[in-house]
């Protein structure tokens, strides 16, 4: 199979999720008790008028067909539908939440894999000897406590207790800070929530890089590269590593949508303005139009980012291109 | 050897290597206790855990009378934490129960038939995975309304996959194998292959991924109430976090927060501890490693 072929049939495969999920994102909001959409539409915080508008675009007063084939219409021209407790389109509620989550989750994530894998790949070297114990044991515990419980304790000792951090939010309201000190005070704001999410993932890739190490280290090649007599250190960093880097890359992907749960917990305890808090927003205010909003552009950012990191692998992993 | 001889020397031998594992041993343990603190909280709970007490009784902090002190509402915290133990280990089991059991089913068909079926089966267990978990929860949850059959429901409709995806590949390699073969020749039929040749052996790993999933299943339990989505009528540890945290007087009240928080902590890291050492010893070459 060309590589072309490859990067094809990734493409179609993640078209059809987002169908998929587009679907069941119509069907899950119809199927409970007590009809969601009159639910909704009842709702006192909408005028009369804005009523009259959604039933029509949304075709509420069609059958279930005619309301599929509305939705599907809305969303392909990006309308997510009227937030009811933000009084705005859902979608532009999303637009403004995106930049600090990708901000949140992007550093944590980075800090997460550099020390994750540089600890894993240090125990996966050490196998067996007691610092490997240790960071493993580490590892499990820190990677099973819940985010938000996590971010709750940080949150009473280091901003309560001890006020060296904010409590919340991602900058100091009012404070006119401007150029450098706007970012010093975002980073300030950003330790915590970060340092829980980082606590969550970094077990995981601590996990995966040493199994991954175990494996390289008794295939012959590093047997040849020691016989060789390199430098352990050279060994390391160009043969071992190396090779167990690649199974951290596919997790990567993989995990994204388990990803999501610590971004929503972090979020949630120290009210950072991103998607995740929005989440809890929605669900406390029950805001069904944003709920659907949120749920659906962490569905499509999970797929679109597999789809991705499936296509970096087969850039960068030589038997994909050539036979597989 | 007879059949049951040799399946109880089997089960002696996990046993023996369990308890030769000390991070599953001390997960084992702190799990029994919360067991018997499920068990027996009529008898360990000194009040009804949602009855309101006076309004003088408000946020007291703990006593002789009210040993971990009351809540907002003048509910004894004691009591709470007693009975939250009942609803988290209740979830994780029941949701462990329905997941384990639909999962394998699903793996055990589509790894025993292939072709089509597992094809077809496949995609939809991709699909889910594909899924972000939490979200999905959040939005069901949301949909369905508050109660604690719904929330089993959810956890359930969401983690089957893993457990799909863990039996095919074994139930694959299984399907090959001479017993299964022979049984085939004497006339064993598809379902009688299934259920009474290969399900036997895929026990071991139903095991361990009941453990995964009943960890999985408090975890989700928890952040579901923390965020609001419990219910009402019996509390959990989430829904006490989501109560101080709503409350406003997180920092004042130590005594409030801590008990749920330890509480989830210490029973899903020994949750944890006990699956990393049950698939540990279900690991081929586990046993002469440790020199058995």
């Amino acid at each position: 199979m060309g590589f072309k072929r490859f990067i094809l049939r990734k493409v179609v495969a993640a078209a059809l999720t987002i169908a998929v999920i587009v679907c069941a994102n119509f069907f899950i909001f119809r199927m409970a008790p007590g009809d969601p959409v009159r639910m909704m539409f009842r709702d006192p915080r909408v005028s009369a008028e804005s009523l009259d508008l959604m039933k029509e675009k949304f075709g509420l007063d069609k059958p279930l067909s005619g309301q599929f084939v509305a939705y599907v219409k809305n969303l392909a021209q990006g309308d997510l539908g009227l937030s009811f407790s933000q009084q705005k389109p859902v979608l532009e509620v999303l637009a403004e939440r995106i930049p600090n989550t990708l901000l949140l989750v992007v550093t944590a994530l980075m800090i997460a894999i550099f020390l994750g894998v540089v600890l894993g790949a240090v125990a996966g070297w050490m196998n067996g000897t007691r610092l490997d114990t240790f960071i493993l044991t580490a590892s499990v515990t820190m990677y099973s406590i819940p985010t938000f419980a996590l971010g709750i304790v940080l949150l009473l000792v280091f901003a309560y207790l001890i006020p060296i951090f904010p409590l919340g939010g991602i900058t100091t309201p009012a404070s006119g800070y401007e150029g450098f000190d706007l970012i010093k005070d975002v980073g300030w704001h950003m330790f915590l929530p970060a340092f829980s999410i980082v606590i969550w993932y970094i077990g995981e890739y601590v996990i995966l890089t040493r199994s991954s190490m175990i494996d390289v280290m008794g295939q012959e090649y590093i047997t040849t590269a020691q016989a060789k007599g390199l430098k352990k250190y050279k060994i390391l960093k160009n043969h071992a590593l190396r090779n167990a880097l690649l199974p951290v890359i596919t997790i990567t992907g993989v995990n994204l949508a388990f990803a999501v749960a610590g971004v929503i917990e972090a979020e949630t305890v120290f009210a950072w303005p991103g998607v995740g808090r929005l989440a809890y927003d929605a669900v406390s205010q029950r805001d069904y139009p944003l709920l659907q909003g949120v749920f659906m552009l962490f569905a499509f950012a999970i797929v679109l980012a597999n789809l991705a990191i499936d296509l970096i692998y087969g850039f960068i992993d030589p038997r994909i291109k050539v036979g597989g | 050897m007879s059949q049951a001889l040799r399946k109880t020397n089997k089960f002696i031998a996990f046993f023996q290597l369990f308890f030769g594992h000390p991070m599953g041993f001390a997960g084992l343990a702190i799990i029994t206790i919360f067991v018997i603190m499920a068990v027996f909280a009529p008898f360990l709970g000194t009040v009804d855990p949602s009855a309101s007490g006076e309004v003088d009784n408000l946020l007291l902090p703990p006593s002789s009378q009210f040993w971990f002190g009351t809540d907002d509402l003048a509910r004894d915290i004691w009591s709470q934490t007693i009975y939250g133990s009942r609803i988290s280990l209740t979830i994780g089991f029941v949701a462990a129960l329905i997941t384990v059991f639909s999962g394998t089913l699903v793996g055990l068909v589509a790894g025993y038939y292939g072709k089509f079926m597992d094809e077809v089966l496949m995609r939809i267990v991709d699909f889910f995975m594909m899924l972000p978990e939490l979200p999905l929860m959040i939005v069901l949850a949301a949909v369905l309304g508050p109660s604690m059959w719904n929330i089993i429901l959810v956890v359930s409709l969401v983690s089957w996959p893993t457990t799909a995806r863990v039996v095919r590949s074994q139930v694959l390699s299984l399907k090959e194998r001479p017993f299964v073969e022979s049984s085939r020749c004497i006339g064993a039929s598809n379902f009688q292959l299934m259920f009474s040749e290969i399900l036997p052996n895929v026990v071991p790993l139903m095991f361990a991924q009941a453990v995964i999933m009943i960890t999985e299943a408090i975890y989700a339990e928890a952040v579901l109430s923390f965020l609001g989505l419990g219910d009402p009528t019996s509390i959990s540890w989430g829904m006490m976090l989501h109560s101080v945290f709503e409350s406003g007087v997180i920092s004042e009240s130590y005594w409030w927060v801590s008990p749920p928080i330890v509480s989830i902590v210490i029973l899903i890291v020994s949750f944890s501890l006990l699956g990393t050492a049950v698939s540990d010893i279900l690991e081929p070459g586990y046993k002469e490693k440790k020199g058995y």
